[in-house]
């Protein structure tokens, strides 16, 4: 009545010791696991032994024979034919072959003991005192399985050990993965058997893991892989047999802490933890999340020892699901109840309780993220902090929640959880370099397809630009300036002539009035970068952005919390309100903008962090209005210091025109009234966008070319000269860098290797843009808008008109004239004014009075009409 | 007759039934759905059942059927459990197939075990949402379900029986409650607990005998404080996928209030540690708040869900399309405009005959974000009322007759106290694996009127700056950052936010409107409670129809009326660029549609345009006036 309760204590194992000869019990009725998963067992249908699933074997090698039989074991208890006292049907441990075979051949694998592995769950312990004792039952079972000629496969599943082991072994053997890019490959030799060169390092350095990458069992074997995901509980411990026979045959000396284990990881690419069902209950399977929470260690007892008090005999009792059944009777001298459990002899094993919480990314929006609780075991316990981003590989377990004793009724939910065998952390190469696997996002092959085929057209740029925030009307070249901050530079590395890295990051500062829709196009790049941070000048402060020490309150440990700009490593740090920052938080942001790395020293942590990001700051000018009759300097009022570290300064203002205005008009109505499948178009757009940029980031590494360089060479000579003038941001080495690092984005922009010159021409265009130095009057060094509208600045325009009204002044003194020499009249004009009048001038006054049907210029004469 | 007892009071028994008819494929689970919708669709069949909104819990009959207005608070992690399972007699090993669906507890008979290893058993996996009240629902909301459901006629008994079972002096202590709620009300925030408590105490005693000490009742976890009424775990079996933090939910499902479940909570620190240790040393916090008391938050399992697009009991419940909701909006359109002139008359009123103001209250109430363009929230309306009297009861009456026309409202205190003091972002309480709520959780198109009159000196500390951060961020992209410790999290929202403020108020708003109060009456309080006195009920609910169903309405602008309102920008940036910026003629836009709205009309005409531009002019005239007259000031 109670028992049945808890499925972690059925009863059928221990009732069958005393009688073994009653075969009644078959593995499938372990109810290590929700039914469900038992669909696929049907043809074990109702409990009753069915005889083995089977299939003729070909080729049973005795020591393959010996450990399959540990698996198939309702098949042994029929079969063979000395009813044993030791129990056949139960599974025997797979790692201990050493330990209880006398026999076998590989001896030296017994030096090694084998370390039991709760990670695979509790159901597959061994009896190892039952096998010492036991020891002819081996050699039975080999003969009788023999005998029937037949392959076995393990209950419940379509696993044959024998073929299973030999088919990994071979993939030990025989792999090879030339063109892999793994971190922990670097040191191996690419064409030589990867996993035999880590067997060799497990020699070496003596750590009793070996990390397998579903991925490469994948290719070499798809069924084997199949297999493993769906059986993980049978097949890693195949694997792991598999794996030390190879070991110990090539190094029969080493000496290991226990024997290998072998760690997939990678399986079936990552799963999201929301798309978890119950179909996958008990497979391998690979997520992602965020550690939340670890528990405290916990130590778990794994055999527990008893001993008599009368007769100081002593018997260990294995942990069976969860449970130790206390011998009720000491077997030596049968007095009952005599045994007591002596706690410092019995073996314990490390557990840790771990809460993964879904990464923010795999989110679907409203709603709020999936927790899914984890268990490491042994040497994974204390591997991963609150915080750590990881992938963890492990079988999904789900088990009946604990029932009231006294009631019959179960609560009908089952408790989830994972059984971790692998941890990678995502995050953790970020604070050393650049971590390639979490920025490698997967594209299909379509999708590369259509990417390049967008990199093909010729207008990409100026598509790539107008997707960008379309609700924010024109500014082309402020997003054009944006989306190659957005692209990046490429990262070169000078450190061995000792300069270190070179920046890659494009910093943007977007200077204008007020309501220029500057915040928005932060927001919308915020949300559009996979790791961007948005902040605003006016509630941070220095700590806020770069790191702060904290004590944790769970620890109470000194902590390290880390700020915006380090949070934004490799994203982009949108500062709203930059004008509004205080002096000393600003200046933090001088090492952040050129070294890429922030200093810390506080609370005794001193340490340099990576802070690899792009700022795009947004400020408002000093009179909160931009004022036009000051320079782009005087109405910026930034340090000099911190402005040469943008790559581009771009001005927002008004431009105050007729079309423009009619455009924005139809842009905002549009924007109001838009129906909801041009909404969705666009929203399409932003995918592609995202992809887009994403894999220029990761694949695209643009070189200068040789034309390039000179371009570049040339323009940088034309800048210093321009930038001589009053009041202009002068160019200095930096804008050199930043012409190079905007020339590179433009290539990636193109999916292009190679920088050009269009690539230059480009970056000086923009770069010229974002000043407005186009517009700005070089008399007066103030920015006029409306060069920008008629090519011509206000003060020449006005001289002009000064101009043709004094020529008509003196036409008109000469009387009626209908004609006169053309000559004649400009030294007549140069001489009754006092400024210097050049020829072109004076054309250009004659000009404006034939616009104004006033006289008309033939050859060297000029007629009044 | 019977049969109406029957799905109601034993919802499960039809369950079973069609269980048994079909249990050999799983076509029966559509079934069961298929026929409580068809039953629910009959004429009024909705308000027999009894609603957990008005109904005491203890009124109502377990595993009977339910329903339960609420808003998403929190989204437990969706739970494995026995679809199907087998029971087995020991003695004659007869097997019986049972389903698990709609029930927390695995029930089997006395002399019969769960078979849990049985083949015939399916695992299915449904998601639980952990649900509250609306928050700030209006009293009158409150009371019309109420009323609507009171007019049952017969199945008042399927609960009567229950309620015989409980003492009578129970009952009274019961009755009585809500009046000592209301007065204690208006005291401060920290009542709820305090008039829950009460009640709950006695329950307490009454499921967990053993007379264990708790900490502290248990915290329901509402959004706001002094909210009352009952949270509930929902569990929802299909489509879960489309119910999001927030949403307003109407559920129609099995009540379960088996206190096994809450038994199971006492024993989990007893005798079993060494079986699962982590359970019971580590998230006991967990524990609490994961399976908390039945009797306190029951569990209700969904046979219907969906989401409303409004509260209003007065309204058919889906506006959107449906012949039922097209009927109605055409009879109303009728009357609309005289509702309109009406509430304006009223509304300047209350704004002590300002009708400049009263006319951009209307919008303010009839407006919704309506869409999402990139961050860019369209159709918001922050409206700033400034001018307000400082320190009076005046934005406090203003407030309750505001609470009277729109269904969910909450009056947020700008004092120091309380910007220091109150939560605002929910924030991720891991030890506990929830939610935990902030004021700023709230349903979409719920009213929060911040009341700025009520500011003092002083100093904001971390939480202040970051809570008035935040609100800002509501007013302007109309989302909140939710706070999970390791990241933050954006949850779009849609929320009315009305300003009171002496000057210009210290938090961004789309439109400040200065109060140019006509009247000064002697007593505003007096002038104000006889205005809501002398206003027929029959007019109110005009008003809160007209409220409700303009927010749903659909707008578009012909192409002729887009040409003529371009043209007229750009005549308007010819004669001097300074006059309009683009973000005036955001304004602009947003003032026509809704004033269009507010007379029923779908389209914008030239002449509505005209008159949105006057507002807009009257508008920042007085804005600009302001300025001057602050400016002189020394």
């Amino acid at each position: 009545m109670v028992k049945m309760s808890s499925p972690t204590s059925t009863p059928s194992r221990r009732s069958k010791r005393g009688r073994s000869s009653n075969p009644t019990t078959p593995r499938s009725e372990d109810p290590k696991s929700p039914p469900s998963q038992k669909r696929r067992t049907d043809d074990s249908s109702t409990g009753d032994l069915q005889p083995m699933p089977t299939s003729p074997a070909a080729d049973q090698r005795s020591p393959n024979v010996q450990d399959t039989s540990l698996f198939s074991s309702p098949a042994k208890s029929r079969h063979s034919a000395p009813p044993s006292e030791f129990d056949m049907s139960s599974p025997l441990t797979y790692g201990t072959p050493s330990s209880r075979t006398e026999g076998t051949p590989r001896s030296a694998v017994r030096g090694t003991p084998a370390r039991q592995r709760p990670d695979l769950g509790s159901v597959r312990k061994g009896r190892q005192v039952d096998l010492h004792s036991e020891q002819p039952a081996g050699g039975d079972m080999v003969t009788s399985e023999q005998s029937m000629g037949q392959k076995l496969v393990i209950w419940g599943t379509d696993v044959n050990v024998a073929t299973c082991k030999e088919t990994f072994q071979r993939f030990l053997l025989r792999y090879i993965d030339p063109t892999s890019k793994e971190e922990e490959n670097a040191s191996l030799d690419l064409n030589e058997p990867l996993y035999m060169q880590r067997l060799e390092e497990i020699n070496v350095v003596g750590d009793p893991v070996l990390n397998v990458n579903c991925g490469h069992l994948q290719s070499f074997d798809a069924e084997l892989y199949r297999q493993l995901v769906c059986y993980p509980q049978e097949v890693i411990p195949t694997f792991d047999m598999a794996v030390n026979e190879i070991f110990f045959d090539r190094y029969p000396d080493s000496i290991l802490e226990h024997q290998i284990q072998v760690r997939p990881y990678n399986a079936l690419k990552t799963k999201n933890m929301r798309s978890l069902n119950p179909e996958d209950i008990d497979q391998l399977i690979t997520i992602s999340g965020m550690v939340i929470r670890t528990s405290q260690l916990i130590p778990e007892m794994q055999e527990a020892f008893f001993k008599c008090q009368v007769c100081a005999f002593n018997t260990r009792v294995e942990i069976d699901r969860g449970r130790i059944a206390e011998p009720a009777v000491c077997r030596n001298c049968n007095t009952t109840h005599s045994m007591a459990l002596i706690h410092n002899r019995s073996v314990f094993s490390d557990k840790q309780m771990i809460k993964l919480q879904e990464s923010p990314e795999d989110m679907p929006a409203g709603q709020t993220p999936h927790t899914t609780v984890l268990y490491a075991h042994n040497d994974l316990v204390d591997k991963v902090q609150p915080g750590d981003r990881v992938n963890i590989t492990g079988i999904y377990r789900a088990v009946p929640m604990r029932v009231n004793p006294r009631q019959s009724n179960v609560k009908s939910v089952y408790k989830t959880h994972i059984d971790a065998i692998h941890f990678r952390k995502t995050d953790e190469k970020r604070l050393h370099g650049i971590d390639e696997d979490s920025e490698q996002k997967l594209f299909t092959e379509e999708r590369v397809q259509v990417l390049k085929e967008l990199a093909a057209k010729p207008d990409i740029y100026e598509r790539l630009s107008s997707a960008l925030a379309p609700s924010i009307y024109e500014h082309e070249d402020i997003k054009k300036g944006i989306l190659l901050q957005l692209f990046g530079g490429t990262r070169k590395d000078f450190s061995h002539t000792g300069r270190g890295n070179f920046r890659a990051e494009i910093n943007i500062l977007l200077c204008g009035d007020p309501g220029t829709s500057k915040s928005q196009l932060l927001q919308y790049v915020f949300n559009l970068v996979p790791r961007g941070q948005y902040t605003s000048g006016k509630g941070s402060s220095a700590v806020g952005l770069t790191a702060y020490v904290m004590k944790d309150p769970e620890t109470r440990q000194l902590v390290l919390q880390t700020g915006a700009l380090v949070l934004s490593d490799n994203g982009i740090c949108c500062i709203d309100e930059f004008d509004k920052m205080s002096d000393s938080t600003r200046s933090v942001l001088h090492e952040v903008m050129e070294q890429q790395t922030l200093s810390i020293a506080k609370a005794g942590i001193i340490c340099q962090l990576n802070a690899r990001t792009s700022v795009l700051a947004a400020a408002n000018p000093v009179e909160s209005q931009w004022n036009p009759k000051k320079t782009t300097i005087e109405n910026i009022q930034l340090p000099h210091t911190l402005l040469s570290r943008f790559d581009l300064i771009f001005l927002m203002l008004d431009p105050q025109d007729e079309a423009y205005d009619r455009r924005l008009a139809h842009h905002l109505v549009a924007l109001y009234y838009q129906s909801e499948e041009q909404m969705e178009e666009e929203n399409l757009d932003m995918a592609v966008l995202k992809d887009y940029i994403a894999y220029a980031r990761t694949y695209i590494n643009p070189r200068l070319s040789e034309e390039a360089s000179q371009a570049l060479i040339e323009a940088y000579v034309d800048m210093r000269k321009i930038g001589s003038g009053r009041g202009m941001v002068s160019a200095y080495p930096r804008q050199l860098e930043s012409l190079i690092r905007l020339a590179e984005a433009h290539s990636k922009v193109r999916f292009s290797d190679k920088v050009e010159t269009i690539d230059v021409e480009e970056a000086k265009r923009l770069h010229r843009e974002a000043l407005k130095q186009s517009a700005t009057d070089p008399r007066t060094g103030f920015v006029d808008i409306s060069i920008l509208t008629t090519g011509m600045s206000a003060t020449a325009r006005k001289r002009k008109e000064e101009l043709a009204k004094v020529l008509k002044k003196l036409i008109q003194t000469k009387g009626k004239t209908p004609a006169m020499k053309y000559q004649q009249l400009f030294d007549d004009l140069r001489g009754q004014s006092d400024a210097a009048i050049t020829k072109d001038m004076f054309d250009e006054a004659l000009r404006a009075l034939a616009d104004e049907d006033y006289l008309t210029v033939t050859g060297k004469t000029v007629r009044l009409l | 007759m019977s049969s109406a007892q029957d799905w109601l009071s034993n919802p499960l028994g039809i369950v079973q039934s069609i269980f048994d008819q079909k249990s050999t494929n799983l076509e029966w689970e559509k079934t069961v759905v298929a026929y409580f919708k068809e039953k629910l669709q009959e004429n009024d069949a909705t308000n027999w059942v009894p609603s957990l909104n008005d109904v005491p819990l203890h009124y109502l009959k377990p595993n009977s059927l339910v329903k339960f207005r609420c808003m998403v608070q929190d989204m437990f992690d969706p739970e494995f459990y026995m679809g199907v399972y087998e029971t087995v007699d020991p003695n004659t090993k007869a097997r019986v197939l049972h389903f698990g669906k709609y029930r927390d507890i695995a029930e089997c008979g006395p002399q019969q075990e769960v078979d849990l290893n049985s083949n015939q058993s399916v695992t299915l996996e449904r998601q639980t949402l952990y649900c509250v009240p609306v928050p700030g629902e209006s009293a009158w909301v409150k009371e019309t379900h109420a009323r609507a459901s009171q007019a049952r006629v017969s199945p008042s008994t399927s609960y009567m029986p229950c309620r015989h079972k409980r003492s009578f002096e129970e009952d009274e202590d019961m009755d009585m409650q809500p009046h000592k709620q209301k007065e204690q009300l208006p005291a401060g925030s920290s009542v709820c607990s305090t008039a829950q408590a009460s009640g709950e105490s006695k329950r307490l005693e009454r499921t967990a005998p053993s007379g264990q000490q708790r900490p502290s009742p248990l915290d329901l976890n509402f959004p706001l404080p002094g909210e009352k009424g009952p949270a509930c775990l929902v569990k929802v079996y299909e489509n879960w996928d489309c119910f999001k933090v927030n949403d307003i939910l109407e559920v129609y499902g099995i009540l379960s209030v088996d206190p096994a479940l809450s038994v199971m909570n006492e024993e989990r620190d007893g005798s079993f540690s060494l079986v699962d240790p982590m359970t019971c040393v580590d998230t006991t916090e967990e524990q609490r708040v994961h399976s908390p008391p039945a009797s306190l938050v029951p569990r209700l399992h969904a046979l219907l869900a969906h989401k409303l697009d409004h509260t209003n009991p007065l309204l058919p419940v889906s506006l959107q399309g449906g012949e039922e909701a097209k009927n109605y909006a055409a009879s109303f359109a009728s009357e609309l405009p005289a509702v309109r002139a009406e509430l304006l008359g009223f509304l300047t009123h209350v704004l002590l005959g300002d009708s400049l103001a009263a006319e951009y209250l209307i919008l303010h109430l009839i407006s919704t974000v309506y869409a999402r363009r990139d961050v860019m929230p369209l159709g918001k309306f922050t409206l700033n009322l400034s001018g307000c009297p400082h320190n009076s009861n005046y934005t406090e009456h203003v407030y309750h007759i505001i609470q009277q026309l729109v269904p969910s409202s909450y009056r947020l205190c700008m004092t120091l106290h309380n910007m220091n003091s109150l939560r605002f972002i929910p924030k991720k309480d891991y030890a506990a694996n929830r939610l935990v709520s902030g004021v700023l959780q709230l349903g979409r198109n719920t009213s929060l009127f911040v009341d700025e009159t009520v500011l003092e000196q002083g100093q904001l500390d971390t939480t202040g700056v970051q809570n008035i951060t935040a609100l800002g961020n509501l007013i302007t992209w109309q989302k909140v950052d939710y706070d999970f410790n390791y990241h933050r999290m954006e949850f779009p929202c849609n929320i009315n936010v009305l300003i009171t403020s002496e000057g210009r108020s210290l938090l961004p708003s789309d439109f400040q409107v200065p109060l140019q109060p006509q009247t000064v009456p002697p007593n505003t309080d007096e002038y104000l409670t006889n205005l809501q006195a002398a206003l027929p009920p029959s007019l109110l609910n005009k008003f809160r129809v007209y409220l409700t169903l303009l927010k749903t309405m659909d707008y578009h602008i012909s192409d002729e009326v887009t040409k003529a309102v371009e043209d007229d920008f750009v005549e308007m940036r010819k004669d001097d660029p300074q006059s309009i910026s683009a973000e005036d003629f955001h304004r602009m836009l947003v003032v026509a549609r809704l004033l269009s709205l507010s007379v029923g009309q779908a389209t914008l005409s030239w002449e509505r345009w005209l008159r949105a531009k006057q507002l807009e002019v009257l508008r920042t005239t007085r804005t600009e006036q302001q300025k001057c007259v602050n400016g002189n000031e020394p």
